[in-house]
């Protein structure tokens, strides 16, 4: 077993996709990204990682050249943020369509403009329905874990997807904590051995990314989207897996001092630890309130969440971007989405907060959730409610 | 593919919609793209063999008799040929169907 180490937890996640034993890296460095793969090209350089590391001039191109590396069957890792993930974005969806299983960190960044380098999910929202399976972490140990779990899930043959691990940029990617990196041969036991069944082969010749037309695309779609659903099942195994192998657990919707709460709160990424301390001080305060942390974003997981909601009043949402114009924030008005059949459903209230890198602190979600309780009571919800803006 | 295009169900796709037949984009017939169809007057046809050199499609066959004719299963119907002809054999002539 590896042991704890106080590292950063950019480092500790380029460490972890080179025990990962890649063949191929193909990256360009952007804030808040950069020390993933400033780490990573230096492993390659001292040859502690044996892979070919393609230094590109462009994230288009960096994913361009992963697709590439990928469909000769070579396990492919790369990572990026914000205005990066935007100049990929035409290419993520050929990743996921021709089912090419690179593996791909997200330090979550703003969008500009103004131009704005520190945190919030504007990039993640951007490319959500790429076709990617997404997870979304809420701390350096678990950025970790899931960089071992997306290649087992990936590459899996029942899968064969890309994976998108979301960090948020500078409250996770910079902070240095407590991490237990595990043992080479520990993480090579966990990870199967990877064979792409129709690999680029001059004595087998396929086509990829062919023309489909209007006879053929549909079906194509149809295929995509069923394949994405049923990536599911096997996420939960390979998390089960890794319980197995290394102790800790993850689920699609995560639970924290839900027992007899009306009201929960529901968070995604790294602000979930702090929305923790407010769970406590409110708990202590005697308010009989919980917290829901979204886990897995893509597939969405509706029968987890609806499950997690059943006993509850009311759901105060957090989301860290903005639809403009639309059903104020994504990740809310998805929640209502998988809500709003349910014969007996909570209230749902939607608040952004956090835009940008803008802190919430332990009282800004204490403030958030009664706030919420305060729009329940009183009906006077907004399209779009942005807490914590200067009036 | 041994089955035309438009026979296959979602679940008779390969991973990624993966062509495992090469070439065969040669079975999709580009001919029902077209709004006018290449007509030849061969009296006057030299068999110089331009209108086959300037086809994009690559759709135009020699014949037994060394005339050189659109195969209108590929033929778009662009007109290039007939543009290109020295000696104006061939008129393009709007498609009835
Ligand atoms: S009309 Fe165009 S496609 Fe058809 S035979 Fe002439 S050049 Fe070829
Ligand atoms: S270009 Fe005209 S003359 Fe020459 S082969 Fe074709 S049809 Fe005949």
């Amino acid at each position: 077993m590896g042991e704890k180490v106080g590292i950063e937890a950019s480092i500790a996640i380029a460490e972890a996709a080179g025990l990962a034993n890649p063949d191929v890296i193909a990256a360009y460095p952007i804030t808040p990204q950069t020390h993933i793969v400033e780490h990573l090209a230096e492993m390659v350089a001292n040859g502690e990682v044996n892979a070919e590391y393609i230094p590109v001039e462009s994230e288009h191109s960096a994913m361009s050249a992963c697709m590439g590396a990928s469909a000769t069957g070579a396990r492919t890792f790369t990572a990026t943020a914000g205005q990066g993930l935007e100049l990929m974005h035409e290419a993520l969806y050929i990743a996921s369509s021709m089912q090419l299983p690179v593996v791909m960190t997200v330090a979550n960044r703003a969008l500009s403009a103004p131009i704005n380098v520190w945190g919030d999910h504007s990039d993640m929202m951007a490319v959500r329905d790429t076709g990617w399976i997404q997870i979304v972490v809420e701390n350096g140990q678990e950025a970790v874990d899931n960089v071992f779990c997306a290649f087992c899930i990936a590459e899996d043959q029942r899968v064969l997807l890309p994976v998108m691990i979301h960090i948020d940029g500078f409250h996770l990617t910079h902070v240095i904590e407590p991490i237990i990196l595990p043992d080479r041969e520990e993480v090579q036991k966990f990870i199967p051995p990877y064979n792409y069944p129709m690999p680029l082969d001059t004595d087998r010749p396929v086509t990829m990314g062919g023309v489909g037309p209007p006879t053929i695309y549909p079906e194509a779609k149809k295929r995509q989207d069923v394949k994405l659903r049923a990536a599911r099942d096997v996420i939960l195994e390979h998390w089960a897996r890794f319980t197995k192998a290394f102790g800790r657990q993850y689920h699609p919707v995560e639970r924290y001092r839900t027992e007899g709460a009306k009201i929960l709160l529901m968070t995604m990424g790294s602000m979930s630890e702090t929305a923790m301390g407010a769970i406590d001080k409110m708990r202590d305060e005697g308010i009989d309130v919980g917290l829901l942390k979204l886990k897995l974003w893509r597939p969405f997981p509706f029968e987890e969440l609806q499950e997690a909601v059943r006993e509850a009043e009311l759901l105060v949402v957090v989301d860290r971007s903005i639809s403009f114009g639309g059903p104020g924030g994504p990740f809310c008005s998805e929640v209502k989405a998988a809500l709003y059949n349910q014969e007996k459903r909570s209230k749902v209230i939607g608040l952004v907060a956090g835009l940008g890198g803008r802190d919430i602190s332990v009282d800004g979600f204490v403030g958030i959730t009664h706030r919420g309780i305060e729009i329940a009571e009183k009906g006077d919800e907004q399209v779009l409610e942005t807490y914590g803006v200067r009036e | 593919m041994s089955k035309n295009k438009e026979q296959y169900t979602w679940k008779e796709l390969e991973i990624g919609t993966i062509f495992t037949e090469p070439g065969n984009t040669a079975e999709y017939k580009t001919g029902d793209w077209r709004s006018q169809a290449p007509a030849y007057n061969f009296e006057r046809c030299i068999k110089c063999g331009v209108c086959q050199l300037y086809c994009p499609e690559g759709c135009i066959e020699e014949d037994a008799d060394g005339y050189f004719v659109a195969n209108l299963y590929w033929c778009k119907g662009c007109g290039i040929c007939a543009r290109e002809c020295p000696t104006g054999v061939i008129t393009m002539e709007e498609e009835t169907e």
